[in-house]
């Protein structure tokens, strides 16, 4: 099968590798070096972002995030992205399914497409969408006819986010569905469980972990996207205008501090999100285990 | 805006900083002054977004030119996008070494916060460092449908008009203060007026692209919008580009004269050893073949023949302009576009 994007974490091997010889080198070398990059490539630029927005003050940075553009914008960004990807929950988990429990000719071909989102540049994917969204496109132009605004319009934007964020859910799951044990199934049956109980009751909580992740990196991917929706947002103050849009146009003002402080909100909701589905998802996988 | 600025070139700059780097002791070893003066000398022009295809041909024809005089061959780099990004972009550190953007302001900013070039650089180069001017015009379907001829037409019923944001668009900014000019020069005109025109104006703008390449393909291939305020440049390039028989050009009655100007940073060619290359590009700009090219490609020219042979595509309108209208940028910048400001009370009310 085709690679796993995001494995899901298994239990570390303790300190083995402090005793045994392995491939990698040992744990102190291997611990020093995620440390330093972990570092480098995350801290660092949070703790720039931290520090920046208090040159306003207390008051300024108050003033910049309860600015009723900006709370619109947060409104906008964080909850189309929370429906996206809680829409993409099902779709991708019937998606995972169907790739994995069938084999049908052209299996591979749309197991490939699934990473499309992944692979395309998000410029190119919002200026494609939107040609296809326009009132004059070939998919706008049906939407208009039944009177639906899809571009430039907050369900453009929608649009978007579901498109960037389906490959997170089908590549989480898709490995947990190929090593669900089928046998628990069929026990299942064999006991008298109808297929509405196999799926809520035996499958469900399998997959269920995977699942959560998945959509939780739909959300925080959604949250900062920026390229792809830009394209097709229309991008009105109030209406249409996501939060990573503000941060530019507060860059373009020189406002650097103000531009850090909704980038500063952003990652405290986004992480507290985070934070909350893993809680989440430990829930479950501690529930699943026998 | 940023998502299409030409990176590639910023890239070759750094590819060549190296490669000059790696070069420059062989060659001073070798002693030779003449292959000094061979080795092929590299700008990078840092400007605006519309326009790409105008320095296309001022870079080609100015490496001519260097080339007959000096014998030193010139390769000029481009960087496109909006105006602010771009002004922020040097100040960040990308190493131009001369900025040609759509409005004062932002060179005005790489002065006041980068320091790459003094305070006073407008007065540097004749006629405000403004090579040539254009103005903001209308750009409307074929046989104008709605009747769009002045500015208050856009308010008419049903109307919608396409124009970038002016939070992020150089361009944007100019469409923004014609608007508002045309309102307050209007009979019986105040800046009660012109902010009430201009809240009822933004109010028929369906969607603010980022910049003003961004708002013609917004207009012409999505098919939004009755109307598209713009450079007139961009709106004969629209023509050129999409066809003459979907698309036709409205003068307003009343529009603003727009001047974006060009200069030299200092410190970045001192630092690579540039100045007099840079600075014979700056002074070509103003050459009767440099304003040629310019009224070719639709820029108002400042040299009186040049603008004599194009007068045909520049119809004289009267025209407010920044300083006498709006008191100059520095304060239009303040009261119209800074956070807070009246574009942002317009989205509130």
């Amino acid at each position: 099968m085709t690679a796993q994007a995001w494995p899901t974490p298994r239990p570390p091997a303790r300190l083995k590798g402090w005793r045994e010889r392995s491939v990698l080198p040992g744990f102190p070398l291997a611990l020093g070096v995620t440390l330093a990059w972990l570092g480098v490539i995350i801290v660092l630029p949070l703790t720039a972002l931290a520090l920046r927005p208090w040159e306003l003050g207390p008051q300024g940075v108050w003033t910049t995030l309860t600015d009723p553009e900006v709370l619109a914008a947060l409104r906008l960004s964080f909850g189309l992205s929370a429906l996206a990807a809680l829409l993409n929950a099902p779709l991708g988990l019937l998606i995972a399914w169907t790739l994995v429990r069938y084999e049908f000719p052209g299996r591979r071909v749309l197991d490939a497409l699934v990473d499309l989102p992944f692979a395309l540049p998000t410029a190119v994917a919002g200026i494609a969408l939107t040609a296809l969204y326009a009132p004059n496109g070939p998919l706008g132009t049906l939407a208009a006819r039944v009177g639906i605004k899809t571009a430039y319009s907050p369900l453009g934007i929608f649009i978007a986010l579901v498109f960037i964020g389906l490959p997170f859910v089908v590549r989480q799951v898709q490995p947990v569905l190929m090593e669900f044990d089928r046998e628990l199934e069929e026990a299942a049956q064999t006991l008298g469980a109808t297929p509405r109980q196999r799926f809520l009751s035996v499958m469900l909580p399998a997959i269920a972990p995977a699942l959560i992740s998945g959509v939780g990196l739909a959300f925080a991917r959604a949250v900062g996207e920026y390229g792809s929706v830009i394209f097709i947002a229309g991008n009105l103050p109030f209406k249409s205008e996501i939060a990573p849009l503000l941060i530019v146009s507060k860059l373009e003002a020189f406002n650097y501090a103000g531009a850090a402080a909704i980038g500063l909100v952003m990652v405290v909701i986004s992480f507290g999100a985070l934070a909350a589905i893993s809680a989440a998802q430990a829930v479950f996988a501690r529930r699943s285990r026998p | 805006m940023s998502v299409r600025r030409d990176t590639a070139s910023r890239r070759d700059v750094l590819a060549a900083l190296a490669g000059a780097a790696a070069g420059a002791p062989l060659l001073l070893s070798a002693g030779e002054v003449r292959a000094q003066a061979q080795k092929p000398v590299r700008l990078l022009n840092v400007s605006y977004d519309p326009t790409r295809e105008l320095y296309k041909d001022i870079n080609a024809a100015y490496a001519d030119y260097w080339k007959g005089r000096t014998g030193q061959q010139v390769i000029i780099e481009q960087s496109h996008g909006g105006s602010g990004a771009q002004a922020r972009a040097v100040i960040d550190g990308l190493a131009a070494d001369v900025v040609t953007l759509a409005l004062a302001y932002d060179i005005d900013s790489i002065a006041q916060r980068a320091h790459l070039l003094p305070p006073t650089w407008q007065s540097r180069l004749p006629d405000s460092s403004t090579p040539y001017t254009s103005t903001i015009v209308f750009l409307v379907r074929k046989g104008n449908p709605w009747g769009i001829h002045g500015w208050t037409d856009i308010l008419k019923p049903g109307i919608t008009a396409v124009v970038p944001n002016p939070k992020t668009s150089g361009g944007a900014r100019w469409a923004y203060l014609a608007a508002w000019g045309s309102a307050l020069k209007a009979p019986g005109g105040n800046e009660a007026a012109a902010r009430a025109y201009v809240t009822a104006f933004y109010k028929r703008v369906p969607v603010l692209d980022s910049g003003a390449r961004g708002s013609t393909i917004t207009f012409t291939q999505r098919g939004i919008g009755d109307v598209l305020v713009c450079w007139e440049n961009e709106a004969h390039l629209a023509l050129a580009e999409f066809g003459a028989d979907k698309f036709e050009i409205v003068t307003p009655p009343i529009s603003i004269l727009a001047e974006p100007p060009v200069a030299l940073l200092d410190k970045v060619v001192d630092r690579k050893g540039t100045r007099t290359v840079a600075q014979g590009y700056l002074n070509f700009l103003y050459s009767p073949l440099a304003q040629d090219l310019i009224g070719k490609n639709y820029y108002r020219p400042r040299n009186p023949q040049a603008l004599a042979k194009y007068a045909a595509r520049f119809p004289k309108i009267p025209m407010v302009t920044i300083n006498d209208t709006f008191g100059g940028w520095t304060k239009a910048q303040a009261t119209h576009f800074a956070d807070g400001g009246v574009f942002d009370q317009i989205h509130k009310g």
